[in-house]
């Protein structure tokens, strides 16, 4: 499967992630031979198979809803790059 | 007696016999970081100070009669498991800096049990590499040739045990980030079944895959480590209301009535000439021990890695959008609008090898792939599951290689990601069906250590354990010292 560059830019965006030219150039090439390796998955017929998630098959995982303390604010900004008064400031979203 | 060279178990008895302190044994491992460590490089970030005040307060609390395996045992941990107040990075540029509000619930447990923590140590970004290359900071070097990686991506935590930079250490394990490293540098490592360990505070790569778990010098200590880190946890759902069985009091040196199932697909071909010779020659001991030897079929095991590489990826995608530059962290301080924020923080704050698997794991999940890609490895994943099933109906435990070579030179295969990906094909397997597994040496090539893997059925880590320290010790693969 041969990735294209579009391709690559547009999996780039999905992730909001910024790449190079190089790294756009080289991500197309190794992304390309990594998913022709994936093709040996097809080998194996699967329609009756159904999927696993998770390997320990718990479910409905349930605890009491009581409320305890949580992080204080000043706790949970301490690492903010940016912050204004008790919130985390960011770049505006609506133009 | 060098005392950075002991085991948690004997140094648990020095100091219940108060012939050391942990401020002693602390200061003695202090000092051999301070020998060794420019050349190793095992450690991220060391914290002396706070290490001794946790073993002056370790010293207090043996004082007034407590007890405990690990009080006042000197640990490193890996730096993507938090640690209050300290620095925690997962080895990724864009954590540069964070201190996480809180402890991972497996590192609070071993702080409550008095062990005192000499700092975090080396691991590839994220856990995401087998080499510790991909570490945003530097590389670690291995113990037994300084020129050779020491695996991945628990890397600075089995090169910290090797060269007696700690007692013991602990590790994460996604695709065999604790075994492989265990392997490469000649030390026992253990990856706890999905749901044993608490994942909380782990910081995630792929939650389906992750758990926590021991390096040590030797297997008992593996199962004081295991026993004090594992257990319910109500802030991990996936963490199993089981109870944690005493894993040190189930060790016993014979293996009489033991079954040990040999799946024929982990001897391949390109295999390094020599190290199928040391996994046979453990086979046999173990069969001196007792142990009946049968070969089982494990047909699905070579679509374990494009399996692995679709599922753990597409995890990691998701996982990983919480690095925006908000909350904590790297942030890029010129940008126009949240969106080129986004674009800008994480182009600068990750790596080649987080960014290669985030796109692969984001082109999975996307719109006319997702079937292709991973709901189809999903059911492989089912398959790969039922073959491990299918081989503990009759048999006690599997063993196997750990790697198919022995350590790597550095620099050797940072240019083909699909090569560095090869060399887990041994691992990934067990992630993917959550049971459990632990590495441990068996031989030397070339001066380079050899890894032998036990596994063993969902929440049988007594089993695995059993098996390996029969074979430990019967043989003295565990008391070789590197050259450093």
């Amino acid at each position: 499967m041969k990735l294209s560059r579009e391709e690559v830019l547009h999996i780039a965006e999905l992730a909001k992630l910024g790449i190079t030219e190089e790294e756009t150039e080289q991500f197309t090439e190794q992304l390309s031979d990594i998913l022709d390796y994936f093709d040996m998955l097809s080998r194996l017929d699967t329609s009756d198979i159904s999927p696993t998630a998770q390997a320990i098959h718990m479910r409905n995982v349930t605890r009491p809803d009581e409320v305890e303390a949580s992080l204080a604010p000043e706790e949970a900004l301490k690492n903010a790059p940016e912050r204004e008064g008790g919130f985390f400031r960011v770049e505006p979203i609506l133009e | 007696m060098n005392l950075h060279e002991l085991t948690i178990h004997r140094a648990h008895q020095l100091l219940r016999g108060e012939e050391i302190s942990s401020v002693e044994l602390t200061e003695a491992v202090l000092a051999r970081i301070e020998a060794v460590e420019d050349d190793v490089r095992a450690y991220l970030n060391l914290t002396p100070d706070l290490a001794l005040k946790d073993a002056e307060a370790a010293d207090a609390r043996r004082a007034r009669g407590e007890d405990h395996p690990l009080l006042g045992i000197p640990l490193a941990i890996k730096d993507v498991l938090s640690t209050k107040d300290v620095e925690t990075t997962c080895g990724s540029r864009i954590l540069e800096g964070y201190m996480p509000p809180f402890d991972a619930t497996c590192v609070a447990r071993l702080r409550r049990a008095g062990a005192v923590f000499l700092g975090k140590t080396n691991t590839d970004e994220f856990a995401m590499g087998s080499s510790t290359e991909n570490s945003g900071y530097f590389t670690t070097h291995n113990p037994w040739e300084l020129g050779h990686v020491p695996g991945g991506s628990s890397g600075g935590s089995a090169a910290a045990v090797a060269a007696d930079e700690c007692i013991a250490a602990l590790g994460t394990d996604t695709g065999g980030s604790i075994r492989q490293p265990a392997a490469f540098c000649g030390v026992a490592g253990l990856k706890p079944t999905y749901g044993r360990v608490s994942r909380y505070g782990l910081v995630a790569f792929a939650s389906s895959l992750d758990q926590a778990g021991p390096l040590c010098k030797d297997v008992r200590d593996c199962a004081i480590l295991l026993r004090t880190m594992a257990g319910h946890d109500p802030q991990d759902s996936t963490s199993v209301d089981l109870d944690v069985p005493d894993y040190a009091e189930a060790l016993r040196p014979d293996l009489e009535g033991a079954r040990l199932g040999v799946p024929k697909e982990y001897f391949v071909e390109g295999m390094q000439p020599g190290l199928e010779e040391r996994v046979r020659a453990a086979l046999e001991m173990w069969e001196e021990l007792g142990a009946e030897i049968v070969e089982v079929s494990m047909p699905h095991t070579e679509y374990a890695l494009p399996t692995y590489y679709i599922i753990a990826p597409a995890e990691a995608s998701a996982n990983l959008a919480r690095y925006d530059g908000v909350r904590y962290g790297f942030s890029h301080p010129e940008a126009e609008n949240i969106w080129d924020a986004y674009r800008k923080t994480r182009q600068e704050g990750f790596g080649a090898e987080v960014k290669r698997r985030i796109m692969l794991g984001t082109y999975a999940l996307s719109a006319g792939y997702y079937d292709a890609y991973y709901l189809k490895a999903q059911k492989v994943r089912t398959l790969i599951k039922d073959d491990f099933d299918q081989a503990f109906e009759t048999c006690d435990a599997l063993v196997a290689p750990t790697t198919p070579t022995t350590a790597f030179r550095i620099g050797e295969k940072t240019d083909d990601p699909l090569q560095m990906y090869l060399g887990d094909i041994f691992t990934l397997s067990l992630n993917l069906a959550g049971v459990c597994g632990m590495s441990i040496p068996c031989g030397f090539i070339e001066g380079m250590p050899v890894g032998l893997q036990v596994f063993g059925d969902a929440y049988d880590e007594s089993t695995v354990l059993r098996i390996g320290y029969a074979y430990e010790q019967a043989t003295d693969w565990h008391m070789r010292r590197p050259p450093i």
